[in-house]
């Protein structure tokens, strides 16, 4: 086969790019798990964990799944499904309080505790 | 994406008229590098169909986290941060090892990426022990889904006369059934396939009872977890002091705070005066034998350091007071299971695609222009990854 001209669409990430991105989820984890209920985050303890969460989410796919280096329709694609996510988690929030008063006015039977 | 055509003779080159095939190209694709592009479109395709797929889940979430915040509070002292960041440690380590076998693929070293692809798989196998331990903990003290929830505050006893020698509870004796069928199925054929000469198909099965034992890796460094914190607290949340906030534990009331702890366990709780103080599961039981455990027929207190090394049933005295939970508190654990254990069936799947990897890195099929199902597994496999990267603040780090 002549070859030569197929070699060049791989993106070989680097041992040092690997391991780098490795210690810093190792780094971010640490960090999330310590910070978790203490006065440090206070009340934005969920937020915080969320924001940790996402960036260790973004060096996932950037490193690890070489976004970085991929077809920008590809990247696009999969981008797009954390928009409809959004929408999808968003939008049933904003109608999920309209029924409220029927929900709490529906009589509820008591948990029976029966033995294991 | 298989190996599809290897009879591409003369005749298709003629065909087509262009440059020679390689044996891996799929006839329709003009060469390596289409191919690998439409398989790369196809799995990032596939991807996005499973973050829709997670995400109703994670709506379920949402609505009752921002409806019902008090049930999240109260149920997340019964998960164990420390088993959750362990696993959450071993599910970045897998990735690392995948995304280092990408690698030996593009670069054609085939011994390289079976032996990551086999790391990979052992990690995952350990995700799902610790996984095991954590399941059979709570199924142990009534902690299922909703519609089942058994809550007293005290373990189940083993009656499974291999858990009673083990010191485990039925339910992880449960779990491990299948893995020990495939443990022994696995390595019984890998002699076999040596005893007929077979020495490719032989080694794969070698590396699937590798995989295999991870799990039991798990089991035993999850049990052995339990074991050092049980003690003090049963091996749950509360097992980390430093990390657990002492005031949510008050505030919810603990068996401990009453004169017999185990006596509680019997009685409904009523949905609608949790916060009455002659609750009947406040007050001691007459004769103070937890009825619900003959098995163990302790009398209830005085038993706490008795109990360690055996798996007899017994309240647990640092556990929340059931009559204390919110009626509601069991949705959080329809949640926790749905999720995690849809996250877990994807762990599952993955070792599967994983295995189809370490077979054809056995046999020596990646070369650089040619690593296409080593990345679209990785891929998906990262997703499995992310996902948990979401589900373990989510659903282990709630305060």
């Amino acid at each position: 086969m002549s070859g030569h001209d197929h070699h060049g669409f791989a993106h070989v990430a680097s041992p040092k790019l690997l391991l780098t991105t490795f210690f810093v989820l190792i780094a971010l984890t640490l960090l999330t798990v310590l910070t978790a209920g203490t006065p440090l985050v206070g009340p934005f303890g969920a937020v915080i964990a969320m924001g940790i969460a996402t960036v260790k989410a973004a060096l996932v796919a950037l490193f690890f799944m070489h976004m970085y280096g991929d077809k920008p329709f590809n990247v696009i694609a999969f981008l797009s499904s954390f928009l409809f996510a959004s929408l999808f988690i968003g939008l049933t929030l904003l109608d999920s309080s309209h029924y409220q008063n029927e929900i709490d006015a529906f009589p509820r039977t008591p948990p029976v505790v029966t033995p294991k | 994406m298989a190996l599809a055509e290897t009879e591409h003779g003369t005749e298709t080159h003629a065909e087509h008229g262009h440059h020679d095939h390689a044996p891996f190209i799929a006839h329709h694709f003009d060469g390596p590098e289409q191919q690998f592009d439409s398989g790369k479109l196809g799995i990032w395709v596939f991807l996005v169909t499973e973050i829709l797929f997670f995400s109703g889940l994670f709506v379920a979430y949402t609505l009752w986290r921002s409806h019902h915040p008090e049930i999240f509070e109260q149920a997340h002292v019964f998960l164990d941060k420390v088993l959750g960041g362990i696993n959450t440690v071993v599910l970045l380590f897998s990735s690392l090892t995948m995304a280092w076998g990408v690698r030996s693929a593009m670069l054609g070293n085939n011994r390289n990426v079976a032996l990551m692809v086999l790391i990979t798989m052992v990690c995952a196998a350990v995700f799902l022990g610790i996984k095991a331990i954590e399941y059979s903990h709570k199924w142990d003290l009534g902690i299922k889904v909703a519609a089942q929830w058994q809550y007293t505050a005290s373990h189940a006893a083993a009656t499974f006369p291999v858990a009673k020698a083990l010191g485990v509870s039925d339910w992880l004796i449960r779990l491990s059934i299948v893995p020990t069928i495939t443990l022994i199925g696995f390595a019984v054929t890998a002699v076999i396939l040596q005893l007929v000469k077979q020495p490719l198909w032989s080694k794969f099965f070698a590396g699937m009872v590798v995989m295999n034992l991870g799990y039991f890796l798990g089991v035993v460094g999850g049990q052995l977890y339990m074991k050092a914190t049980e003690g003090g607290t049963g091996g749950h949340a509360v097992a980390v002091p430093h990390l657990q906030p002492a005031s949510l534990i008050r505030e919810l009331g603990t068996v401990q705070d009453e004169p017999a702890p185990a006596a509680g366990s019997q009685e409904p709780a009523p949905a609608d005066d949790h916060a009455a103080t002659d609750h009947p599961a406040n007050t001691p039981a007459a004769d103070g034998v937890d009825h619900d455990h003959p098995a163990g027929s302790e009398t209830a207190g005085g038993h706490a350091d008795e109990h360690a090394g055996d798996h007899a049933a017994h309240a647990d005295p640092h556990l929340p007071d059931p009559a204390k939970l919110s009626r509601d508190v069991g949705i959080f654990f329809s949640i926790y299971y749905c999720m995690t254990g849809l996250h877990a069936f994807h762990i599952l799947g993955g070792i599967a695609f994983l295995s189809w990897i370490y077979f054809r890195s056995l046999r020596g099929d990646w070369r650089p222009d040619y690593f296409g199902p080593v990345d679209y597994v990785g891929l998906y496999w990262h997703l499995v990854d992310l996902i948990w990267i979401y589900l373990f603040p989510l659903l282990y780090l709630i305060d």
